[in-house]
């Protein structure tokens, strides 16, 4: 019999990025027991690199804001396909979770009159999103992790899950290992939020960490709950592109929210050339009116460069393609032109956007208020995810409750920048609010230790596999994320993503032999190992949703159905396990959106 | 006219571009030695391996590559790889730094560059160490607690220049480099006495919050034992984040404390009053 810790809470929250410490704290003040489970230490999970800030229609910046506003600027970002009762929970609660951040201690830049300022980004008509310069992720997963500290929440770090417990149809705990010495861990309870993340590390171009190896939809998928929207895959327009060690470092679309402009390498500043109908009454047409909304003048229009993410990905895939592209396969983006403009523009840049400065200036010699940067599309972000109710974020399985980036719904085809922050602390809450709910009803239930034994046996299957006549885990892994790059990435086509699903079989079949040397302390041979088979579940799922999707829309693009299809208007793809572990794939209707809202979207057109 | 400027300025970008790409091709068939600390607590050692790199390559980049040829269980923190989570912190050739944002061009070729664990926490294996007496100590001291709100709706109102200096201190990542250079940490092992400066900058936000009304000057002087500094600056030298730890966090809280504590008239005041004006809380 396997040898294991044993621990047992009210509600065990996985994941501590903004999410999941929202939904800890919210848990704790609940009055029930909470365990927070994290791969890396605290306060390091990728909410820390968001930069330009968080989505509130907190109407500081500019009076006519609103939520309504908030919700129809969302659900048009999103190309209609989000779950309308999630934008309309966010654009209604997103000022008081910002406004509660301060009360723990957050420093938002502020306004001439002392309220939290706010900024313009992409898709959002009026300046939404309260920052501080370029660090905005950082001051709220530093004023969350320092506010759970002090609330009756235990933290267990570097501790990573390997799978969830059930009993019955219900989920009650997960199974873990501790990242230093190996050992492993019996979390149950009556609750269980998933909070991991996303699933950037399919890709070999991304702005995501070693921790977005998609654990939170895996783990769901395999205790049996439903996936959503696995084809909307952020590729976010501006990461670095040189040197080649920081290609996919994100350059934030706050450098274009200051005034930054994408021109090619003729000087031409081509996002002009392609403004989409539904955005054009709310796009500037000329360069003077862009830069005068950069600037706060409410009477202008937003330059194209503020349109959506998806949009400006794709300009800037046209303009290499062409061959007007910068020398290492990207386009520039040039913040260093205000000069012209502003007289103290060195400062005002450094003060704005202190990372991109010092980013640049450390890693490729650039001086961004001097020259431009060359940047290019990135994975970024998964639109799709766990499929949750719209109001408690609990998953199709009972007991299981997901939020923030591997939750869907949000966001539909595409998300908006800064409704990712307000996303994890609106979701967060939620989540950890209705979880206390479920346990006080539920309590927790030890797990069967036949059920323990066989994951740990399977957990601990590459040390007993002999190193000398199989691969190690990174060469595979590797591999994986180039085959998703070319196949399944910002242009995609059948031929291509059917390959796309043979090669998975073909790659699915070393990553169960590979072995790994060493023991099991602080191993991350083993770690990677043990993460491929989430890595391998989710890029099957998002390439078997963009086969079954043949239109274009938002984050998803077919270069063999260019257009966008009404047809597919009104469906979610899902992706759900079936009996025989085969993974099974359907469209689900799109629950008629309410009256009322729907007249918020048309008067908001 | 505008238009014609930033073509101009557009084409010597690209131009300044290809030359560093050209520099790099020209040199990317380099193998450089790198002598890496492997071992847990119990033991460990230098050993040399060799990889190829190219320009533009920072310490973190080879490390990888060197866990995934030929140490595929190298232990190693990282996450963001953009020096904005603090997690790679390490010795390269004697200096405190953050992997990620240490690049391969800045250091000596001819001779081994040398990566170890910092050496003012316990080992873990390789080059991760057990950095927990941070957020241990960090409980030690008291959360922030705002004055009540100055408007009806629940919110305060803040000048940008009154949160200037906070939002210094909050641009700490919490890589802990200050804390290994830290003589009272490195060489005395007092973790458990002294809250380092990290934790010092921790305690300047939280005091010179201007909606904080908590007084810490008690704790710094009595639990944190802020007397330890002794102001070599050594902290502020490797911040990665260039925040000017000795000048504006812990000068400023030594000052708080030696108004509140040490000076005469406020000793004589106590005397008559037998009150500690260090636990006055409004």
């Amino acid at each position: 019999m396997a040898e294991y810790e044993t621990h047992s809470y009210d509600v065990l929250v996985i994941g501590a990025g903004g999410a999941g410490l929202r939904a800890a704290i919210e848990a704790a003040n609940a009055g029930v027991t909470v365990g927070l489970v994290c791969k890396s230490l605290l306060g390091k999970a990728h909410t820390v690199m968001a930069e330009g800030g968080v989505a509130a229609a907190l109407a500081n910046t500019d009076e006519r804001d609103s939520w309504q506003t908030h919700f129809a600027d969302t659900m048009r970002g999103g190309q209609y396909l989000s779950n309308w009762r999630m934008v309309e929970h966010h654009a209604r609660e997103a000022p008081a979770r910002v406004r509660e951040l301060e009360a723990w201690g957050a420093v938002f830049d502020r306004t001439p009159d002392g309220r939290i300022l706010q900024r313009n980004f992409g898709g959002h008509k009026y300046p939404r999103l309260a920052h501080v310069g370029d660090r905005t992720g950082l001051e709220i997963i530093r004023t969350l992790q320092d506010h759970v500290i002090f609330q009756q929440v235990e933290v267990n770090m570097e501790c990573t899950v390997v799978s969830l417990l059930r009993d019955g149809d219900r989920v009650t705990g997960a199974l873990a290992y501790d990242r230093e010495r190996g050992r492993f861990k019996m979390y149950s309870a009556g609750a269980v939020v998933l909070a991991t993340g996303g699933t950037g590390r399919a890709y070999r171009i991304t702005s995501n960490s070693w921790e977005y190896t998609g654990d939170g939809q895996s783990l769901a998928y395999n205790a049996g709950a439903a996936l959503q929207d696995m084809e909307f895959v952020q590729f976010h327009p501006t990461g670095m592109v040189w040197p080649p060690s920081v290609r996919g470092i994100l350059v934030t679309e706050g450098v274009r929210g200051e005034g930054g402009i994408l021109v090619n390498n003729q000087g031409h500043r081509f996002m002009f050339d392609d403004i989409p109908e539904n955005y054009r009454s709310q796009t500037a047409d000329n360069e003077e009116e862009g830069w005068r909304y950069t600037q706060g003048d409410k009477n202008s229009r937003r330059p194209p460069e503020l349109l959506t993410r998806d949009h400006v990905a794709r300009c800037i895939m046209r303009e290499v393609r062409e061959g007007r592209g910068s020398p290492h396969g990207g386009v520039f983006l040039d913040i260093s032109w205000i000069s012209s403009k502003l007289p103290d523009a060195e400062a005002h840049i450094k003060r704005k956007l202190p990372s991109m400065y010092h980013q640049f200036k450390q890693l490729a010699d650039i001086d961004i208020t001097k020259e431009p940067m060359e940047v290019g599309p990135t994975t970024h972000y998964a639109m799709g995810g766990i499929r949750v109710d719209g109001d408690t974020q609990m998953t199709t399985v009972s007991g299981l409750f997901a939020a923030g980036e591997c939750a869907a719904g949000l966001h539909g085809a595409n998300r908006l920048g800064g409704n990712s922050l307000s996303d994890l602390l609106v979701f967060g809450k939620r989540a950890g609010e209705h979880a206390a709910i479920f346990a006080k009803q539920n309590p927790a239930v030890a797990a069967k230790p036949e059920a323990v034994d066989a994951i740990v046996n399977y957990a601990l299957e590459p040390f007993g596999r002999n190193s000398d006549n199989t691969e190690g885990p990174y060469q595979i892994q590797h591999d994986l994320q180039g085959m998703m790059q070319d196949n399944v990435g910002i242009v995609r086509r059948e031929a291509e993503m059917q390959h796309a699903l043979e090669a998975l079989a073909g790659l699915r079949e070393r990553a169960a032999s590979v072995a790994v040397p060493g023991n099991r302390e602080f191993n991350p041979g083993w770690h990677t190992a043990l993460d491929l088979a989430n890595l391998l579940t989710i890029s099957e799922a998002i390439t078997r949703s963009a086969l079954e999707r043949k239109e274009s829309r938002g984050g998803h693009f077919r270069d063999d159905y260019p257009a966008k299809d009404e047809a597919f208007a009104h469906f979610n793809i899902v992706v759900s396990r079936g009996t025989n572990g085969e993974m099974n794939v359907s469209r689900v209707p799109l629950p008629e959106i309410r009256e009322d809202l729907k007249q918020i979207i048309e008067e908001e057109k | 006219m505008a238009s014609e400027t930033l073509a101009r300025d557009v084409a010597g970008s690209g131009a300044r571009a290809a030359a560093r790409s050209n520099q790099s091709a020209g040199s990317t068939a380099r193998s450089l030695t790198f002598r890496i600390w492997r071992g847990d607590a119990a033991a460990g050692h230098f050993e040399d391996y060799h990889t190829q790199v190219s320009d533009g390559m920072v310490v973190l980049d080879a490390v990888h590559q060197i866990q995934s040829e030929s140490a595929n269980d190298l232990a190693v923190r990282w996450n963001c790889k953009a020096g904005k989570c603090g997690s790679c912190s390490a010795e390269i050739n004697g200096m405190p730094r953050l992997m990620c944002m240490t690049r391969l061009n800045q250091l000596d070729h001819e001779k081994p560059i040398t990566v170890e664990p910092m050496r003012a926490f316990p080992l873990m294996r390789d080059l991760v160490t057990d950095v927990s007496s941070n957020f241990r100590q960090k409980k030690n001291i008291r959360p922030f607690t705002p004055r009540p709100p100055d408007a009806p709706d629940g919110t305060w109102r803040m000048a940008q220049t009154d949160v200037d200096r906070v939002q210094e201190f909050r641009k700490c990542i919490e890589c802990f480099l200050c804390q290994d250079v830290c003589h009272v940490l490195r060489d005395h092992h007092l973790h458990d006495e002294f809250v380092g400066p990290r934790l010092l900058v921790h305690a300047a936000q939280l005091e010179m919050h201007p909606l904080d009304v908590i007084d810490r000057t008690g704790d710094l002087k009595d639990k944190h034992n802020i007397g330890y500094c002794n102001i070599t600056k050594c902290c502020t030298k490797v911040c990665p984040e260039n925040i000017t730890i000795t000048d504006n966090a812990i000068i400023p809280l030594k000052e708080r404390v030696a108004d509140k504590h040490y000076d005469p008239l406020h000793m004589l005041l106590k005397l008559f009053h037998h009150k500690d004006p260090g636990s006055a809380e409004s």
